[in-house]
């Protein structure tokens, strides 16, 4: 049995019989794409609902030569990011990185990362609500036999009757899809920006829900549909025209943010960056060197 | 001692409070001073103080020594005791932004007009117990206290306030993202559930007042199912601060505000984005939903203003999907005061001798009931079958 910096602690925190139990119900994930599998979550130093499912299913795949990524909101430096790397880098050790190209394992809450994954990575999603037909049916026991029967009519309406009701598919993320024309599964709440670049993707996509107690896979060039009508298709938040203020991409996903800035009557004013900083901060170093900067 | 006594019981009502203080004392440990309660477990006298809806940290940590760390029986405390102080006048309507906070975080933007602040938090803390805690000393507290000291010579506030922020809600009205305030503000006295019971359907400030002093772990329960799967919350948190907020009252004679104190507090607002969808609303904005606790009670605070968020919904017909129990306001607000709940429930230990002996008259009639019943059964099948031999 492997040891760590921190003696009292096992590789990964978690004892390795947990380990292989989590192991096996990934194997099972990933042998039946979109389909929840339960797993006994164990009890980690840090909250129910913070990403002990992600962190769980970390534990159970690093290896010591493993490099490791962790974002929160596309975000390497963002606090709950900054927290769960320490726990991982304190109980294992690994090197980490912000380089999206550098690492084999990222663990991300709310973003895939805008450069391609390839097939020798690892994407960790922390999943806070695992089943889409919670919106229409929250009971556990009917919702399995929905599953089961791939009985999703009800799911249909609830669309359906959005689109009238709201003029838009209400779910804004977490988007219901269909994986490998078989099971509808929730995206976690990644934007539906993001929905379409799980579909027939390089990399294996798992999903880990501590509360819940389910872990679920999107493996390797897996095809996935989005719910959408004929005349009334999915879309995702893209706006034509749109921009980052930082390093000038058209084609990211943006989140706004307060700038202090003293020239300004309130203080500062507020701009849209890429929420994925990493792939921001290189696009800006290219920037710098080829005197392209937009500002 | 029996308990059969409940005539003549004084003495066993006496033994019974004898032997409570003794368990309390029996280790011999030094006695708990209310000081160190109300510095030490400033979680557990905060929740005295907004479940027993009571601002008063002495009596509070007095009622959680008193009740021996039971929360509910300790807010239970504080609650009766404010029955015997005279309700003098309210206080002037207050806004979270004179609060001076020590911590302000929004989840809906990565930087806000301020910037975040982490404050007194243990979010990030990794929950690993901590040894050192077991064996602190007096030199190991003065040592955190010059560390500390050090930080205020430096800038730093003596009592960890940072300053004034403004409002990350008022920026999503300027943006139209949530209702604008009403033109005219409400200058009417609030409802006081202490005073007029409150009835439905209730008024917002009825609804938050006894939200407020709702218990924790209700809310709490209530608050998730609804984020969890039964319900339609989705609730963003726009911003969650806590501090220290001045509190005002009019002066009698000539009107003018007078600041009395400050008080410690946590105020939350989320945005749900439910409303998007009501109907007859113009321009569909998302809700707010408004949470507020005396002391440090982040849970509780975002659990109400989840609440107060759905029920308006459920009040607008704005809901789609499932609503589930935490949209039903009556349910919600009858069942969540712990003090009643706590001593309904736990009045099954009173004698009820009474109503058990009418229980079993009934149960006796029953069964008296099925017997002739089943009897007269019988001697029909019994007759039928001579009928047919005959």
């Amino acid at each position: 049995m492997s040891t760590t910096p921190e003696q009292l602690y096992n590789f990964g925190f978690i004892d390795e019989d947990s380990k292989r139990e989590v192991r096996r119900q990934i194997l099972k994930a990933i042998a039946l794409p979109g389909h929840q599998v339960p797993f006994a979550s164990r009890d980690l130093p840090i909250a129910r609902g913070w990403g002990t499912g992600g962190l769980q299913i970390t534990m159970a795949i690093i290896d010591a030569d493993d490099t490791l990524k962790v974002i929160d909101q596309g975000d390497d430096e963002s606090v709950n990011a900054v927290n769960l790397r320490r726990l991982l880098q304190r109980t294992t050790g690994v090197t980490t990185t912000v380089d999206t190209t550098a690492a084999s394992i990222i663990q991300t809450r709310h973003r895939i990362p805008e450069e391609p994954m390839r097939r020798d990575q690892i994407l960790v999603l922390q999943v806070p609500m695992v089943d889409p037909l919670r919106w229409v049916e929250p009971n556990l026991e009917r919702a399995t036999i929905m599953h089961g029967e791939s009985d999703y009519g009800r799911m249909w309406v609830y669309m359906y009757e959005s689109v009238v009701k709201a003029g838009d598919l209400r779910i804004a993320t977490q988007y219901p899809v269909i994986v490998a024309g078989r099971y509808m599964m929730d995206t976690t709440p990644i934007p539906r920006w993001d929905v379409m670049r799980l579909h027939n993707a390089e990399a294996l996509f798992l999903f880990g829900a501590g509360r819940e107690k389910r872990i679920y896979a999107v493996p390797p060039y897996t095809t996935i549909e989005p719910l959408q009508f004929e005349d009334f298709r999915f879309k995702t938040e893209f706006v034509a025209g749109q921009i980052c203020a930082r390093c000038g991409a058209q084609d990211t996903f943006l989140t706004s943010h307060f700038v202090v800035d003293s020239d300004h009557a309130d203080g500062g004013h507020w701009r849209s960056s890429c929420s994925d900083t990493s792939f921001c901060d290189k696009r800006v170093l290219v920037n710098a060197t080829t005197q392209e900067a937009p500002q | 001692m029996g308990y059969i006594a409940a005539r003549g019981g004084t003495t066993a009502i006496i033994n019974a409070e004898q032997l409570v203080e003794y368990l309390r004392l029996q280790g011999g440990s030094t006695p708990l001073e209310l000081i160190q309660i109300r510095d030490q477990l400033r979680h557990a006298v905060g929740r005295a103080m907004n479940e027993g809806a009571l601002y008063a940290p002495m009596l509070a940590a007095l009622a959680v020594k008193q009740a021996e760390g039971d929360s509910i029986e300790a807010s239970f405390l504080l609650r009766a005791y404010r029955s015997t102080l005279s309700r003098i006048m309210p206080t002037l309507p207050i806004s979270g932004e004179a609060m001076r906070c020590m911590r302000r975080i929004s989840a809906s933007f990565k930087d806000i007009p301020g910037g975040q602040m982490l404050g007194p938090s243990q979010d990030y803390q990794i929950r690993l117990l901590n040894n050192l805690i077991a064996s602190e000393t007096a030199e190991s507290v003065t040592a955190v206290l010059a560390a500390y000291e050090q930080l205020v010579d430096a800038g730093m506030s003596a009592d960890g306030a940072i300053g004034h922020f403004p409002k990350v809600a008022d920026y999503m009205r300027q943006q139209q993202m949530i209702a604008p305030l009403p033109a005219e503000p409400d200058t009417s006295e609030p409802y006081d559930i202490t005073r007029t019971a409150i009835s439905f359907p209730c008024p917002r400030s009825a609804r938050l007042q006894s939200l407020s002093q709702g218990d924790t772990g209700c809310l709490l329960t209530y608050a998730y199912s609804s984020v969890r799967g039964y319900g339609d919350a989705h609730p963003t948190l726009a911003e969650l601060r806590f501090g220290y907020l001045p509190i005002q009252v009019a002066h009698p004679l000539t009107g003018e505000a007078i600041t009395i104190g400050e008080i410690s507090a946590t105020e939350c607002e989320i945005v749900s984005k439910a409303h998007s969808v009501a109907a007859k609303q113009s321009t569909p904005r998302f809700n707010l939903g408004y949470g507020f606790t005396f002391g440090h009670g982040e849970v509780k605070a975002i659990s109400m203003a989840i609440l107060d968020s759905v029920l308006t919904q459920a009040k607008a017909k704005g809901l789609s999907g499932e609503s589930g129990p935490a949209a039903n306001e009556e349910f919600v607000l009858l069942h969540s005061d712990g003090i009643e709940a706590s001593g309904f429930t736990a009045h099954y230990k009173l004698p009820h001798y009474v109503t058990f002996e009418a229980d079993l008259k009934v149960l006796d009639r029953a069964r008296e009931h099925t017997t002739t019943q089943s009897q007269s059964r019988l001697q029909e099948i019994a007759t039928r079958t001579q009928e047919a031999s005959a």
